[in-house]
């Protein structure tokens, strides 16, 4: 057996929110490992749970109970700050919605994580233009979002979440607002990043989004499930079901 | 540094708003400015007027109106030691005629000792002599004013003016004094005493100017007189002895409350700019919810995000301050062309509005900034 050892270790993990006095459980005790160098999506339906666990893997939220070990570091007991550091070290974000900001240019938008980690100018301006021209936008580096496609603003979001190197690139729904052909480049870019070395965590509802992983691992109702489950595309409501062994 | 360069980019994009933050503090230090420069610039040229007049000079001033001050009783002044000479005046309001031409004049009765004590000058023809007192001499000396309104640029000696109806001989006119205290002191009329006591229909003395033979002994002089005068008058409530010191002392304790007043006023129109400040900081908070949470989701800890904020609000206060001075100098000036008053800047009030409206910024921005920086990411992602 190869020893690869993982980046991401989360044991028992539970997320409950409240709501007017109704606990909802969005997560009920989840485990998994990714190991270093992983492509792995995480797919389920609406509500099932998807949001709730990135924002836990990118340290947005704490959970409720559980471990988790990122890179040989306990987040658990760690200070807001704490992660604010883990998060601009570490991960990358590739939301569905790009979350650009909408004043600053393409180049500005990737030197950001950059900016908080103490980079000095000429330096920074160097690494997000290199992380622009790794996504191949070198030449609208100068560009507002708005002046930008919805496939090149996330490739601007891709740059920025690649630009200080972080060992994780954490997606959620990263194609869900583009159309398929463009989704397919921006499926492309990730692969040859996984394949450069980073560690993917996509997140997804979308079966054909979820298959370009190595590893593909299903939640549902706040629980994961992974090999030998099958995997059902529901025509009549277009939702998708998991149906245990 | 990063986080100042953040703050002036996201002040540039939204140029009109940042505009209206700094209305406030704009209108704010530059009113400070104006109206403590015409404050001061006002008990400059109060004091410097009154400094004018001597300070060798004494007035007594009688005014009890059930006691009698005739002009013997002045005279016992003149026997108190240390005095050079004394001017005692009859005084009251007179309409004057020249052709088609009236005026009202204040109308001074005195004798020929009061164009010495008070330290005037003659612009041409004499002043009152001793003779025209004692035959009660229908003629006058003219202030500076009085004679322009009446004659214009001509010469007004040798020519004759109706005072309340009678015939006057004009015999002199007298150079510019300035005004003084908000009365001016060229609008006049001034007639031997006895001519004068007949216009003002009464023999009382009402003020009488006491030269000092030494300037270092007045206070002396002055406490000697207010001893003759007690022995003279009894009730020492109607009567006053008074140095030119006193006066400017009164005159500029009434125009430092002004100063203050004014000052005042415009420093609470600070307070109001730095609300508004607070205010639009809260909505600029608001409205970019989302940007901090992309800020924080990347790594931007608390003290970032509040320091952007921060550093926003500190440089709008700040650059407003800097325009509020520039145009409260420019607005002072334009006071003093248009309206020929003194002002007088205040570097220290300069500084101080300035540093006002710097701590204003930090004051009013620090609550909207706190507010910022403690958004929770998740939340401030998801808010549109
Ligand atoms: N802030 C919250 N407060 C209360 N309940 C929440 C909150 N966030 C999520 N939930 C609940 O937790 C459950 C999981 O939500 P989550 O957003 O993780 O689903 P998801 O898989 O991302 O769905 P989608 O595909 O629609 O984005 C849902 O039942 C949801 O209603
Ligand atoms: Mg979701």
């Amino acid at each position: 057996m190869t020893m690869i050892e993982p980046i991401i270790q989360i044991k028992n993990m539970e997320k409950m929110y409240e709501l007017g006095g109704e606990t909802v459980m969005a997560l009920k005790g989840v485990s998994l490992d990714i190991k270093k160098g992983d492509f792995i999506s995480i797919i389920g339906p609406s509500g099932s749970g998807k949001s709730t666990f990135m924002n836990m893997i990118g340290c947005l939220d704490r959970p409720d109970s559980g471990e988790y070990m990122l890179d040989n570091e306990k987040i658990g007991k760690m200070k807001r700050s704490q992660l604010a550091t883990i998060r601009n070290e570490k991960i990358g974000f590739i939301f569905q919605n790009f979350n650009l900001i909408s004043k600053l240019t393409a180049v500005e938008n990737v030197e950001l994580p950059l900016i908080y980690r103490g980079m000095k100018a000429v330096e920074r301006r160097e690494t997000a233009l290199a992380a622009l021209e790794k996504v191949g936008l070198a030449d609208r580096a100068n560009h507002l979002p708005s002046q930008l496609s919805g496939g090149q603003q996330q490739r601007v979001a891709i740059a920025r979440a690649l630009a200080g190197h972080p060992p994780i690139l954490l997606a959620d729904e990263p194609t869900g607002a583009l159309d398929s052909k463009t989704s397919k480049d921006i499926l492309a870019i990730m692969k040859s990043l996984n394949e450069q070395g980073h560690t993917i965590i996509l997140i997804t509802h979308d079966l054909d989004v979820a298959k370009q992983a190595s590893r593909v691992v299903r939640i549902h109702d706040g629980q994961l499930y992974e090999n030998g489950g099958e995997w059902f595309a529901d025509a009549q409501n277009g939702t998708e079901k998991y149906y245990s062994k | 540094m990063q986080t100042l360069k953040m703050a002036l980019k996201s002040i540039i994009a939204n140029k009109i708003r940042a505009f209206l933050t700094m209305l406030g503090i704009i209108i704010g230090v530059s009113s400070v400015i104006v109206m403590v420069a015409i404050g001061q610039g006002s008990t400059k040229d109060v004091q410097d007027q009154i400094g004018s007049l001597g300070t060798n000079v004494l007035t007594v001033s009688v005014t009890g109106s059930d006691v009698t001050f005739k002009e013997g009783d002045a005279d016992q002044i003149k026997d108190v030691n240390g005095i050079e000479e004394i001017a005692p005046t009859v005084s009251g309001r007179v309409t004057l005629k020249k052709g088609k031409t009236n005026t009202q004049v204040s109308m001074i009765g005195t004798t020929s000792s009061y164009l010495k004590v008070r330290d005037l000058q003659l612009q041409s023809g004499r002043f009152i002599a001793d003779l025209d007192h004692e035959n009660h001499s229908k003629i006058a000396v003219l202030g500076s004013d009085t004679a322009q309104t009446l004659f214009g640029l001509g010469d007004p000696v040798g020519e004759s003016i109706k005072v309340n109806g009678t015939s006057y001989k004009v015999v002199g006119v007298l150079e510019s004094v300035g005004s003084s205290l908000g009365t001016s002191g060229d609008s006049t009329i001034i007639v031997p005493l006895s001519t004068g006591q007949r216009l003002a229909s009464t023999t009382n003395i009402g003020t009488t100017y006491v030269k000092v033979e030494n300037e270092n002994s007045i206070n002396f002089v002055s406490s000697r007189i207010e001893s003759t005068m007690n022995s003279i008058v009894g009730d020492a409530d109607s009567y006053s002895v008074s140095s030119q010191k006193d006066l400017m002392e009164t005159a500029s304790s009434v125009n430092e409350t002004m100063t203050l007043m004014l000052g005042g006023s415009a420093a609470i129109s600070l307070i109001v700019g730095g609300i508004g400040i607070m205010n639009i900081m809260l909505v600029s908070v608001s409205e970019r919810t989302k940007e901090i949470g992309i800020r924080k989701a990347i790594g931007a800890k608390r003290k970032n995000i509040l320091l952007q904020f921060l550093i926003e609000a500190v440089v709008l206060s700040s650059f407003g301050g800097i325009i509020g001075v520039g145009i409260g100098v420019v607005s002072a000036q334009i006071y003093t062309v248009v309206t020929g008053s003194t002002i007088a800047y205040s570097i220290p009030v300069m500084l101080l509005s300035f540093v006002f409206s710097l701590l204003v910024g930090v004051v009013f921005g620090v609550f909207p900034a706190n507010k910022a920086s403690k958004l929770d990411p998740i939340q401030a992602l998801r808010y549109e």
